[in-house]
C-alpha cells in the first residue's frame, strides 16, 4: 500500500468516524439547549433532566423495563447455561434440532417472530402485558446466553473436574464448587448480553405488549410519533450513558476471563 | 457382550440422559415460544380474516383445514403488493450497497492501522451500535428536518438556496438505514481483511502486478466471505424494518415490514400479514442459506 493511498484511507476513516459519531453528538448537545422546540441553539440549561426526572409516565416505563430485563435475564441466563452445558458436553438424540432451534432466532428477521408470538397469545385467550413481553425476551435470550457460554466452556479444562472427582466430591458438588466458579465470568457475560438485548428491544415488545405495560423503547416510540421536546434528548443522553457504562464493566469482566 | 461393553453402553446411556435433562428446559421454551409460533404463521398465512376478529380459526379444526387456501399469497400478487416488495427490495439491496461501498475502505484501513489504533477504532464503531436504535433514528430526525442542522448548513454555505424536504421522503429512510446497520457490514468485512496474509499481495507486487490488479485479484476475491456475510447481515433486517419507514418515510414508504405490521396492528387481517411475513422468511431464508453455503457455518459472525 503506497502512502497517498493509506492516506486517503485514513482521512475517509476519520470522516466515517465524524459520520458515525456527529448525529450522536449533536443529539447530547441539543438536550442543554433552552429553546422548546430545540431547532437552534439558544442557550445552556439543565431543565429538561429536571422534566424528565419529574415525568411520572418515564418512571412507570423505566420500572417495566427494568422489571422485565431482571425476570428475563435471570430466567434465560440459567436456562441458557444448562442448554450450554448439554450441548458442549453431551451426545443425546435431540442434539441436531435442539442447535437448529437455538439458531433460528438469529437468522429470521425479528418481527417474523413478534407476530408469531402475538399469535401465539391471541389463540391461546393470553391477554398481553409484562409477563408476554418477559416470556418473549427470555425466548430470544436463550440462544444467545446459550452462544457466549458454549464459547467459554470451549477451553475448559475438565482435568479440574476430574480431580474434584476423585477427591470423593459428587457430581452436584463438582459443578456448584469447581465447574461454575470456572465458568462464572462467561455466565455473567451471557447475562449481560441477555440483559442489553432486553433493555433495548424494540420490535418483538411492539407486538407483546399491552395496555399498560410500556416499556422505555415503546415509550420513546410514541414520543417520536407526536411532538419532540428536548426531554426526549435529555431521555436519550442519560440512555446512552447508562448502556456505555454497562458496556464498560462487561468489558471489564470479560479481559478478566481472558 | 462382554462386561466392559455393557458398562460402556449403560455410562453413554446415562449420559444422553443427563445430556437431554440439560437442554430440555431451553428447549421446551424454544418450542413453545419459536417453533409453535412460527408453524402458527405458516398455517394462519393458507387461513382467511374473520367477520369480527383477526382471525377465523373456523368452528372445528377440521373446517379449519378443509378450507386453507392460496388465497392471501395470491392476493399478494396485486401490482400494490409487489410495488411494495420491490421497493424493499431496491431499498434493501441500495442500502447493502452503500454501506458495502462505505465500509469496505474503513474495514481496510481497520485491518491494515497499527494494533494500538485498531482496538480503540474497532471500540469507537462498536459504541453508536450499543445506543438504542429508536434513538439513533431520533438522531437523524433531529439532523433531516427541514429546520434541521444538515439543512441549515447547506444553506449557509450557500449550497442550496432554500432547505429541502429530506424527512418523510424514501433518502431520508435509507440515510438513517445505512447509519443503523453499517457496524454489521464494517465487522464482517474487517475479520476476512485482517486474516488476509501481507505476503500474498507482496507476492503479487513481486509479480509486477499493479496495486489496483492485485486488490482485484488477490484482496477482493480472499475477503468475499466478508463481503457475503456483511451483504447478509445488513440486507436481513433491512428487509424486515418497518420502524425507519415508518417514523422517517411518511405514507409514501412502505416496505413489506409496513405491511405485515399493518396487518397486524391496523388492518387487523392477520392471515394476509402472515403471508407476506412468509414471502419475507422465504427471501431471508434464501440469503442465509447462500451465505451458509459459500462461506461456512457462522465464522464470519464471530469477531
Amino acid at each position: 500500500m503506497t502512502t497517498r493511498h493509506s492516506q486517503g484511507l485514513a482521512v475517509f476513516t476519520g470522516l466515517f468516524y465524524l459520520y458515525l459519531y456527529l448525529p450522536i453528538l449533536v443529539l447530547v448537545a441539543f438536550s442543554f439547549n433552552t429553546q422548546r422546540l430545540n431547532l437552534t441553539w439558544e442557550g445552556f440549561t439543565l431543565h429538561w433532566y429536571d422534566v424528565l426526572l419529574a415525568d411520572a409516565k418515564v418512571g412507570a416505563a423505566t420500572r417495566n423495563t427494568l422489571a422485565v430485563a431482571l425476570t428475563s435475564t435471570i430466567t434465560a441466563t440459567a436456562i441458557g447455561t444448562l442448554a450450554a452445558l448439554a450441548l458442549q458436553r453431551y451426545e443425546f438424540g435431540l442434539r441436531r434440532f435442539s442447535e437448529t432451534s437455538l439458531y433460528i432466532p438469529i437468522v429470521i428477521p425479528e418481527i417474523v417472530m413478534g407476530i408469531g408470538l402475538l399469535s401465539l397469545y391471541a389463540t391461546l385467550k393470553i391477554s398481553l402485558g409484562l409477563t408476554t413481553i418477559t416470556l418473549s425476551h427470555i425466548a430470544f435470550s436463550i440462544p444467545f446466553v446459550a452462544l457466549v457460554v458454549r464459547a467459554r466452556l470451549h477451553g475448559f479444562d475438565r482435568s479440574l473436574e476430574e480431580a474434584a472427582m476423585d477427591l470423593g466430591a459428587n457430581e452436584v458438588i463438582t459443578f456448584v464448587r469447581v465447574t461454575l466458579p470456572l465458568i462464572l465470568p462467561g455466565v455473567l457475560a451471557g447475562a449481560m448480553l441477555a440483559f442489553t438485548l432486553s433493555l433495548d428491544d424494540f420490535i418483538i415488545t411492539f407486538f407483546t405488549n399491552g395496555p399498560g405495560a410500556t416499556t422505555l423503547p415503546i415509550y420513546v416510540y410514541g414520543l417520536l410519533r407526536r411532538i419532540i421536546t428536548p426531554e426526549v434528548n435529555a431521555l436519550s443522553t442519560v440512555w446512552i450513558l447508562t448502556v456505555l457504562v454497562a458496556v464498560f464493566f462487561s468489558q471489564r469482566l470479560e479481559s478478566r476471563e481472558t | 457382550m462382554t462386561d466392559f461393553g455393557r458398562a460402556v453402553q449403560r455410562l453413554r446411556q446415562k449420559l444422553a440422559w443427563q445430556g437431554t435433562g440439560l437442554i430440555l428446559p431451553g428447549l421446551l421454551w424454544m418450542v413453545f415460544f419459536l417453533i409453535i409460533p412460527l408453524i402458527l404463521i405458516v398455517v394462519l398465512s393458507f387461513g382467511w380474516r374473520g367477520a369480527y376478529g383477526p382471525v377465523d380459526w373456523g368452528s372445528t379444526p377440521a373446517e379449519f383445514f378443509s378450507r386453507m387456501s392460496l388465497d392471501n399469497y395470491v392476493r399478494l400478487l396485486d401490482p400494490l403488493y409487489l410495488g411494495v416488495l420491490w421497493t424493499s427490495l431496491r431499498m434493501a439491496g441500495l442500502t447493502t450497497g452503500i454501506c458495502l461501498l462505505v465500509g469496505y475502505p474503513v474495514a481496510y484501513y481497520l485491518a491494515r492501522v497499527a494494533q494500538r489504533w485498531r482496538s480503540l477504532l474497532l471500540f469507537l464503531l462498536l459504541v453508536p451500535f450499543w445506543t438504542n436504535f429508536l434513538i439513533r433514528i431520533y438522531a437523524w430526525m433531529l439532523l433531516l428536518r427541514t429546520e434541521g442542522l444538515v439543512n441549515q448548513t447547506l444553506v449557509v454555505l450557500g449550497l442550496i438556496p432554500e432547505p429541502l424536504q429530506i424527512m418523510y421522503t424514501p433518502s431520508a429512510v435509507m440515510i438513517a438505514m445505512v447509519y443503523e446497520f453499517l457496524p454489521f457490514m464494517v465487522l464482517p468485512l474487517y475479520t476476512s481483511l485482517e486474516k488476509l496474509d501481507p505476503a500474498l499481495l507482496e507476492a503479487a507486487s513481486d509479480l509486477y502486478s499493479r496495486p489496483a490488479r492485485s486488490f482485484l485479484r488477490v484482496t477482493l476475491p480472499l475477503s468475499l466471505p466478508g463481503v457475503i456475510a456483511g451483504t447478509i447481515l445488513v440486507f436481513i433486517p433491512t428487509m424486515g424494518m418497518f420502524v425507519v419507514p415508518d417514523l422517517m418515510g411518511g405514507a409514501r414508504t412502505a416496505l413489506v415490514g409496513n405491511l405485515v405490521q399493518r396487518q397486524f396492528l391496523a388492518a387487523r387481517d392477520w392471515p394476509f400479514g402472515a403471508a407476506a411475513s412468509m414471502v419475507l422468511m422465504a427471501l431471508t431464508l434464501a440469503a442465509t442459506l447462500l451465505y451458509t453455503r459459500v462461506s461456512g457455518f457462522g465464522e464470519e459472525l464471530v469477531v
